[in-house]
């Protein structure tokens, strides 16, 4: 497979009156063409702040990228000029951001916001732009007829569905979805995600899916990194991570869901809270809530190592291995 | 059937509607059933369908538009001001968002003093008395003491519903109806609230209407299960039952969609085919027989009710033998 996107050890901190917040903190990670990565964790992690600074799209202030790179097909985005990375916006990388119902202009129809988009990116005529957001309408299961509503006349699954053919209408590469579904009912949550697959298959788009429901993430990934406080602190594909879960956080995001299939009488989630961005634990990240900590912990920052076949943890007890 | 004598709560004929002539909202529409003491019934369905409108009119925060609420044996629609207000110390409700139902400018202490001031359990002079009260539940639902003083935006949103529960218990009650109280949560904090809600469960006796849309959740946390489409129930079963063997159309396909956190599961979805339907001015007749894949001609014109079908396992198509 080849890559498409390639972060490297990406530091990303926002300059609050709270102080300074450590919101990513070296993050590497790689997506092929056609694939997808699940990208799981807790408010606060980090996950929106890797997103946008993917797409450079950190407020500054506050935020800023402070180390790293960022490679998209070969290309150094951060060496990029606004007018490129604009053009890389939209027509190449796409995001669909996690909060969907602000990210609609409720003054515009949905049809002349689709055709905005597509007019930015490619040199055709209006009428072209028109027939093509109509199509887009249709793949995405809206009738085209509907292109002159305005978004309050459509209910919150469509009002996504929108979005997601906003999003697609340029054929990205690379689509980055900022928890796309987890303001819908499940029955139009599993519409959405067939959806997405369905044209993700059609166009060999490249995915970043931020989601924190692991059930999501075994149904529509290829690969996952969990990420705790800003750092990943396990990666690997599906099978590693699900059937021979290493990090001690993980465990206890698996340990805290209902299992449908097992009788589990009392759930074992991870105690404790995540720790301030602003007021970072000295050592492992996780110490502070770790069932195994070790002195060793609370000193020394544990690398990601791979413990086999690119199935990377960030554990101490896997170092010793 | 229920063993009447453990009964606590029984709906009969239960109907909320909302506006007048012309749009008549049918938010809760003909619904049957009862709880025992010490149970949990949990109750799911998409959102609109009427589930807090229920949990609400049956506390009488809202004022039924027909039928009758029996609270352990006695008809509460007739009562009087006065003993809706006694009866306000044995039935609570603890809300989905925990930062919009409690007040920002009263600190912890304040908002769990409230109702004991309120209904009378204690005297407002009665500092030491209070105060101890205040102790013992912040010390029941997990709460640090030093916590005691501060107000809902400097906690996270777990400590924020630990409050709500914490103000909800401070009256001894019996009955508890939870609208979404974990919903909110991220997935560590969402288990922690669950255990302490089974401790508490347990340790109190206290009886549960659990209302949520996911169905992982009641499955671990509930007895009974009742699922509701726009405003009424179309099957109720206990728990087990209810996963081992769905028989509403509608439950298969609510089960069928959330995603299993296991990539070896293969899911087979059932795609409903178009969005929830309105609920003003429904017409009689099975009201999920828009959207259902085997509906004949037969299932419109009369309404349904809830049958038993195998012990226990109450459901409305009539399609089910
Ligand atoms: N614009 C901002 N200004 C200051 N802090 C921010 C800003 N955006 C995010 N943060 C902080 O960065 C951290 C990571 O946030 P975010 O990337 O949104 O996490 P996630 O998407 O995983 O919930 C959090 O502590 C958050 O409060
Ligand atoms: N106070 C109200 N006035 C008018 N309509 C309402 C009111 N409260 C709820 N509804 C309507 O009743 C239906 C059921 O809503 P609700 O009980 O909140 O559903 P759920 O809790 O299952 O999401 C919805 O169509 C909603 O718009
Ligand atoms: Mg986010
Ligand atoms: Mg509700």
């Amino acid at each position: 497979m080849k890559e498409l996107l390639k972060v490297k050890d990406l530091v990303i901190h926002y300059q609050t009156d709270d102080g300074l917040v450590e919101a990513l903190n070296g993050v590497s990670l790689s997506i092929g063409e056609g694939e997808t990565l699940g990208l799981v964790g807790e408010t606060g992690a980090g996950k929106t702040t890797l997103a946008k600074g993917i797409m450079r799209l950190i407020p500054n202030p506050p935020g800023k990228i402070k180390e790293g790179e960022i490679f998209y097909d070969g290309k150094d985005l951060l060496a990029l000029g606004d007018i490129e990375m604009q053009d890389i916006r939209g027509g190449h990388i796409s995001m669909i951001f996690q909060d969907p119902m602000t990210s609609l202009n409720p003054v515009m129809t949905v049809g002349d916001q689709i055709m905005e988009v597509i007019q930015k990116h490619n040199n055709i005529s209006k009428q072209e732009a028109y027939q093509k957001a109509g199509e887009m309408l249709e793949l995405v299961g809206i009738v085209k007829e509907r292109a002159n509503d305005y978004p309050h006349q459509f209910s919150g699954g469509m009002k996504q569905r929108v979005i997601i053919a906003i999003a697609l209408a340029c054929n990205p590469k690379l689509l980055i979805a900022d928890e796309p579904t987890t303001a819908l009912d499940v029955t139009i949550q599993a519409q959405v995600l067939e959806m997405i697959n369905r044209l993700k298959k059609k166009l060999n788009t490249s995915m970043l899916l931020i989601t924190h429901d692991l059930g999501v993430v075994a149904q529509n990934c290829d690969h996952v990194a969990i990420i705790y406080a800003g750092e990943i602190v396990e990666y690997g594909d599906l099978q590693q991570v699900f059937k021979n879960t290493q990090h001690p956080y993980t465990e206890g995001l698996f340990g805290s869901i209902p299992s449908l299939a097992a009788n589990v009488k009392r759930l074992q989630p991870v105690e404790g809270l995540m720790p301030d961005p602003t007021d970072l634990p000295e050592g492992c990240k996780f110490h502070t809530r770790c069932k195994y900590v070790q002195d060793i912990c609370k000193k020394n920052v544990p690398p990601l190592i791979d413990i086999g076949e690119g199935h990377l943890v960030r554990c101490v007890r896997c170092q010793k291995q | 059937m229920t063993d009447a004598k453990n009964e606590i709560l029984r709906v009969e004929g239960l109907k909320k509607y909302f506006g007048s002539s012309g749009a008549v909202l049918h938010a809760v529409d003909d619904v049957n059933f009862s709880i025992n003491e010490g149970a949990t019934l949990g109750v799911v369905g998409e959102s609109g369908c009427g589930k807090s409108t229920m949990g609400r009119t049956i506390l009488r925060l809202h004022e039924p538009t027909e039928g009758k609420v029996f609270f352990k044996g006695e008809n509460i629609v007739d009562y009087d001001k006065k003993q809706m207000k006694a009866l306000r110390k044995e039935m609570q409700i603890i809300f989905q968002d925990p930062f919009a139902s409690l007040n920002p400018r009263m600190s912890i202490s304040e908002t769990i003093i409230e109702p004991l001031i309120i209904q009378g359990v204690y005297d407002k002079k009665d500092k030491a008395g209070l105060q101890k009260r205040v102790r013992e539940l912040m010390d029941l639902v997990g709460l640090a003491e030093r916590l005691i003083n501060t107000y809902p935006h400097e906690l996270d949103g777990g400590r924020r519903q630990r409050i709500g529960i914490a103000r909800a218990l401070a009256l001894n009650p019996k009955f508890i109806v939870c609208d979404e109280p974990v919903s909110a949560l991220d997935v560590s904090i969402q288990a922690q609230i669950l255990n302490l809600m089974q401790d508490l469960q347990d340790e109190l006796g206290l009886t549960y209407m659990f209302i949520t849309h996911d169905l992982s959740v009641v499955k671990h946390f509930a007895n009974d299960i009742a699922v509701m489409y726009l405003g009424q129930l179309v099957e109720k079963a206990p728990a087990e039952l209810l996963f081992k063997n769905p028989l509403h159309p509608y439950t298969k396909a609510l089960l069928s969609a959330i995603p299993v956190p296991d990539p070896d599961y293969k899911m087979e979805r059932i795609l409903l085919q178009g969005e929830i339907t309105s609920p003003i001015n429904p017409e009689p007749g099975c009201r999920f027989a828009k959207r259902c894949p085997l509906a004949t001609a037969e299932c419109s014109g009369q309404d349904l009710v809830l049958r038993e079908v195998e012990p226990e396992h109450f459901v409305t198509c009539r399609l089910v033998q």
